[in-house]
């Protein structure tokens, strides 16, 4: 068991590593200069210098890896690029996104509390009555909501509860180092957003799960002993069904992490999305590359946390091999 | 080849069907019977309602939306197709390779999905860009390396169960080489995993470059690819709501329809289909 | 039926069952069982048997509905006028044993837990440990095993929690579905043995249901034979074995493969009806040598043959004489000891497979001679499978050598020269996977030809027909896609694709287990022929021994990765010197023993 969990931190340091790796390449090296993507490309080379030398892009690409690394791990972030380069001497990242960071996690909260026992439920649902009109109805439903993007989901819900019947407002503005909850109207269409797709695969992956196990011979065994049905589903089929969706419901999450990039963009909500759009429309590289590593140490936290979870219900992984 | 067919027998999957043959026939005719220029202003002013010249009214520019909406759909539909055909050249010949030979490849190929599935796929595009600048090579370049991990991992799954068969393990026995073996034997029987992944990969593509585009971040002015009309109008959705919803339609239909026809294929070959959103493609 | 207490523990009488659309599935079927008795049904796939066994409990596949008869069980009523509601039954008055008992454990539940579970769904709350304790030692395992998971036992133990759980409750009557199909001879022996001891101390009633007549033989003390959804007949087990009354009984019966007394198999042509399928007349019919114009025209009555034994066949009268095929006569043994054609010495694999690397086949040494058949025989995972794959060039051995005709082989069938790759040929297990299922029948025989005999199209498309020919298939399956075959068509087309070869070193590893007994009976028919015909060597592996006294000159038995005893195949079947032998040997189902009755302590 032991073995197992230490198995998993170090997948998941491996992982974090390339990441890192990956994204410190993209933004930084790939292409050649950060400074002459951050002054545009009309920039003097004299103002491109002066930045790369303010920047350290001086320094060789392992150096400036190793010590943008050695600050992530110790919580600086160090400094936006952009903001240097238009003249000020201290722009600390975290300063920029601590607030979005805060107004974000508020909204995926809402989304998570309200998706994980709704798509667990109609997705065991389906798969109960699997082939009946229910299951039909949930399926069909939820492959349409699961094919649209966000941004067409968020925008025909504007159009509908904001232009066509007056009842929410179409964007979710929150001044800075305001809190979102103070305005709960304005989160609804937000979050209805984000439900839509993450809800609609959920549903699916939970039917599909418990769908297989209510085929397998152990549940049909149960009957023929005699068991009530009840107690069939719940203890024999839901059971088993459980460790699959709790590897579903992860990634479900993660797929939060992701779809509030977008939903917050088409709400204009003031979330972590929106500071990395910005910040890749303005080619602010140091900002896009810490906040890409916080998302990434965000999402591999939460396969850790599943695969902590199956390992406790799964009774064959508690093993040691 | 009626056994192949058969998903067009079933109610979803004949209307899935129609529909994207009928959004296929907007993107690839719709240019040539637009009335008026995509992308340039007809004269009417910005924002104006539906009239005879103007179907579906004006947008922020005064463009004729639905011009715009007849030429918007190539770019959708091309470069999600572009991304996901690269993405299966990548993904086939990773995925054969691990499968068949189980040699060095296979665990390298494990880890790679591993550290792809740290990733939100659309933040990996968005790091990319902001690295290197947005253009089309770099969208479907982007998009198809976020897909090729995940589709050879499914290829070498179904590759390495097909290798086990007897007729593989004859041929191996014949001494064949390996490009007959894969070609002649594997190939044509993990089509069936393979063919219902490929409707996940195509929908997926279609989501990921359209929210780009949607972000503006992707194709530039005065492109009229349908999510670039919706970012472009979203916040003047109440001068002209045809602005915004007709492209969101399209998007809809079109993705829905591709789901559709996936599920059916999906049903019809026993399997079942799972689609993911944005969410992370290599799972 | 047993004159103490009269009455039967199940009777079932004129149950049919029908798909939705209509199809007969089950016609007609009555039996009885007494307390104490086994009653083994017996038939192949797709008679129905599994259909019949699951209706005692009031269950049925979705799909499928009983629609006539009656069936009681224990003195309730579960399928009939006033029948009761099944749930309340199963596993209180009739209990259910599966096949696949891995499967059929639920894998996030402890062992005691599970057998819990059944109690309480029928008796008061007041269920404790005791009852754990007693139902675990009825199966002789210890009170620990009830903090166990299914995973953590072995195939034996996990078939006996599910007996277990199915006779927590003590119910009187028990179904049990092929519960040893999936297990190897030794341990089936110990199961077969706990419930001969439950039927003789518990008097328990129970229907045994099998594809083997070899293992039923042992076990039932009543035989019920069904073909294509009805009985054809039914009888005391040694009366059924020795004097078979239905020529498809007695057609089963020879295509037992008996080691005691070996001799000429005989497979029964044709394959089974399917259902929606059935003729109007009797079912067999078209199988049937004894056919008459009047067997295709009319389904005859199951009639009394005997006292308790009955048959349904128009002419059972004239065909009832006794007499087995005659004992088959071993040329081979006489002849003079001829050329080595394959030397096998310190022979070693490892299996690897993930995170597992352990070995597979050590120090293995053998041969086999010119126009011989050498029987490679153990249970799963004794290596013997290995070492085919070792001599076809499909694993390479970590140490040893394959000698053929005097040159060693390379380990990787890539590196040998073109000749020794045709040479050499394997035929494998599963018919269903042997065959590539994107080709057609024609172009999968076809490639070996164009390969490895380099021959040109036409000359290779002329010879396809002749060896669909030589397997005996029509050549008309030249054009069919696998899927249109059955398992035993198949198994000859992989045998045609072998023989494409001209080879001189035939493998077939477990080329039988996956089929019928009475295919099983027609394709060692066909191996013989083809040996007889061609003077091929073969290497035959398998884990059935009565199918080693059939086909083999000499046996080399495998345990654990290494050869623990070789010989003639008449002298270590008759007298075995290894104990691992003789335990495999004792364990075996066949018929023989059964007619002397053994079984009962």
């Amino acid at each position: 068991m032991l073995a197992f969990v230490l198995r998993r931190l170090v997948g998941a340091a491996a992982a974090l590593l390339a990441a890192s790796v990956l994204i410190f390449t993209a933004v930084q090296v790939l292409p050649g200069n950060a400074a002459s993507a951050v002054l545009g490309r009309n920039a003097s080379p004299a103002a491109v210098g002066i930045l790369s030398r303010q920047m350290g892009l001086d320094r060789p690409a392992s150096t400036r890896y190793a010590h943008w690394l050695k600050g992530f791990v110790h919580g600086d972030l160090g400094d936006s690029a952009v903001a240097i380069a238009q003249g000020s001497n201290h722009a600390p990242i975290w300063h920029l996104i601590s607030g979005p960071l805060k107004n974000s996690a508020i909204l995926a909260a809402i989304t998570a509390l309200v998706m994980i026992p709704l798509s667990v439920a109609l997705g065991t649902l389906a798969a109960v009555r699997a082939g009946r009109p229910t299951d039909h109805l949930i399926s069909l439903g939820s492959l349409a909501a699961v094919s649209m993007p966000e941004f067409v989901v968020g925008s025909l819900l504007v159009a509908v509860f904001f232009v066509g019947l007056h009842l929410l407002p179409p964007v979710a503005i929150v001044p800075p180092g305001g809190d979102p909850l103070s305005h709960p109207k304005q989160l609804v269409l937000p979050v209805v957003t984000l439900l839509f797709a993450s809800m609609a695969a959920g549903i699916r992956m939970v039917r599909a799960g418990t769908f297989e196990v209510l085929q397998t011979e152990y549940v049909q065994t149960a009957r023929l002993n005699g068991l009530p049905e009840r107690r069939v589903i719940m203890r024999y089929a839901l059971r088993n069904a459980l460790a699959p969706s709790v590897q579903v419901l992860a990634q479900n999450l993660q797929y939060l992490v992701g779809g509030v990039i977008v939903v917050e963009a088409v709400f204009a909500y003031p979330g972590i999305g929106s500071q990395l759009v910005n910040a890749v429309q303005i080619r602010d590289v140091t900002v896009v590359q810490s906040v890409a590593m916080l998302i990434a140490v965000v999402y591999v936290l939460i396969n850790l946390v599943a695969d902590l979870i199956v390992m406790l219900l799964v009774p064959k992984l508690r093993e040691p091999v | 080849m009626s056994g192949r067919l058969r998903f067009l027998r079933t109610p979803s999957g004949a209307v899935g069907f129609g529909i994207l043959v009928l959004v296929l026939l907007v993107a690839v005719l719709g240019p040539y019977v637009a009335p008026h220029s995509a992308t340039a202003p007809i004269g009417a002013p910005p924002f104006t309602g539906p009239s005879t010249s103007a179907p579906l009214g004006t947008d922020f520019l005064g463009r004729d939306v639905l011009s715009r909406l007849l030429s918007g759909g190539r770019s959708v539909i091309g470069l999600a197709a572009a991304a996901t055909g690269l993405a299966y050249l990548m993904g086939l010949a990773i995925g054969l390779a691990a499968g068949y030979s189980r040699s060095i490849v296979d665990p390298l190929l494990m880890r790679t999905v591993d550290v792809m599935l740290a990733f939100p796929p659309l933040l990996f595009l968005l790091v990319l860009i902001a690295g290197a600048g947005s253009s089309v090579g770099v969208l479907v370049l982007g998009v198809a390396v976020i897909q090729a991990p995940g589709i050879s991992r499914i290829v070498r799954t179904a590759t390495l169960e097909v290798s086990e068969r007897g007729y593989v393990e004859a041929a191996v026995a014949r001494g064949e080489r390996a490009v007959a073996v894969i070609t002649r034997e594997v190939l044509p029987n993990i089509s069936a995993p393979v063919l219902v992944d490929a409707g996940l990969r195509f929908t997926f593509s279609i989501l990921i470059i359209a929210s780009v585009n949607f972000l503006g971040l992707g194709l530039q002015p005065p492109s009229s690819d349908w999510a670039r009309m919706i970012g472009e109008n979203r916040a003047y959705i109440s001068l002209n709501i045809l602005a915004v919803i007709a492209p969101a339609a399209m998007i809809a239909i079109l993705t829905i329809g591709v789901n559709l026809v996936g599920d059916a294929i999906a049903r019809s070959l026993g399997r079942s289909y799972v689609p993911r959103g944005i969410r992370s493609p290599a799972a | 039926m047993t004159p103490e207490d009269g009455v039967a523990a199940i009777r079932v009488e004129n149950l049919c069952l029908e798909l939705t659309g209509g199809e007969p599935v089950i016609d007609d079927v009555s039996f009885e069982v007494a307390p104490g008795e086994i009653l083994g049904i017996v038939g192949e796939s797709g008679s129905g048997k599994t259909t019949v066994a699951l209706a005692l409990l009031g269950f049925t596949r979705p799909g499928v509905s009983i629609t006539g008869g009656s069936i009681h069980v224990g003195g309730q009523t579960i399928v009939g006028q006033g029948a009761s509601t099944p749930r309340s039954l199963r596993g209180k008055v009739i209990s259910y044993v599966p096949q696949d008992p891995g499967g059929a454990l639920n894998p996030s539940l402890r062992v005691g837990d599970g057998i819990l579970d059944v109690l309480r769904a029928h008796q008061a709350r007041t269920v404790g440990e005791d009852s754990v304790r007693a139902a675990l030692s009825r199966v002789e395992l210890s009170h620990d095993f009830r903090r166990s998971y299914p995973h953590q036992l072995s195939g034996g133990q996990q078939q006996r929690v599910t007996i277990a759980m199915a006779t927590v409750c003590e119910p009187p009557v028990a179904v049990l579905d092929e519960p040893t199909t999936g297990l190897d001879v030794l341990t089936q022996e110990k199961v077969l043995a706990e419930l001969l001891r439950l039927r003789d101390e518990e008097r328990m009633a129970m229907v045994y249901v099998s594809h083997d007549l070899a293992v039923v033989a042992k076990i039932a003390d009543r035989i019920l034979v069904m073909y294509a959804g009805r009985v054809l007949e039914d009888g005391p087990t040694d009366d059924v074995i020795e004097l078979p009354r239905h020529p498809y009984t007695k057609a089963l019966v020879s295509a037992i493969p008996d080691f005691h007394n070996p001799r000429a198999l005989h497979g029964i042509t044709g394959v089974a009806v399917g259902v929606g399928e059935w003729p109007t007349g009797c079912a067999f019919a078209p199988r049937c040598e004894h056919r008459l114009n009047r067997c295709e025209e009319a389904v005859p009555e199951l009639v009394e043959t005997a006292p308790q034994h009955r048959a349904r066949c128009w002419r059972w009268q004239e065909l009832t004489t006794n007499g087995h095929p005659a004992a088959v006569v071993r040329s081979s043994e006489t002849t003079l000891p001829p050329m080595p054609l394959l030397e096998v010495s310190g022979l070693e694999a490892r299996y690897r497979s993930g995170r597992t690397d352990r070995p597979a086949v050590e120090w293995v040494s053998f041969a086999v001679e010119q126009g011989r058949c050498v029987a490679l025989v153990g249970e799963s995972g004794s290596g013997k499978s290995t070492i085919g794959r070792c001599i076809a060039g499909l694993h390479v051995p970590t140490a040893g050598r394959i000698l053929f005709e005097g040159d060693e082989l390379a380990g990787h069938a890539r590196s040998r020269p073109l000749q020794i790759r045709r040479r050499i040929q394997i035929v494998f297990q599963n018919p269903f996977e042997s065959l590539n299922p994107r080709h057609r029948v024609g172009s999968s025989i076809e490639r070996p030809l164009r390969v490895l005999r380099r021959l040109p199209r036409s000359a290779a498309e002329q010879e396809v027909g002749e060896l669909l020919e030589r397997v005996r298939l029509p050549k008309r399956l030249e054009e069919r896609f696998p899927v249109e075959l059955s398992g035993g068509e198949r198994q000859r087309v992989a045998i045609a694709r072998a023989l494409a070869a001209r080879p001189d070193l035939l493998i077939c590893d477990e080329v039988t287990s996956a089929l019928d007994v009475s295919v099983q009976a027609a394709v060692l028919e066909l191996l013989q022929e083809l040996r007889r015909e061609l003077g091929l060597s073969m290497l035959f592996i398998t884990h059935n021994l009565g199918v080693v006294a059939c086909i083999a000159d000499s046996v080399l038995v495998m345990d654990r990765g290494s050869i623990c005893e070789t010989g003639p195949v008449g002298t270590v079947l008759s007298a075995p010197s290894h104990d691992y032998t003789r335990r495999l040997l004792e364990a075996a189902p066949c018929l023989r023993e059964s007619a002397v009755g053994v079984g009962a302590p």
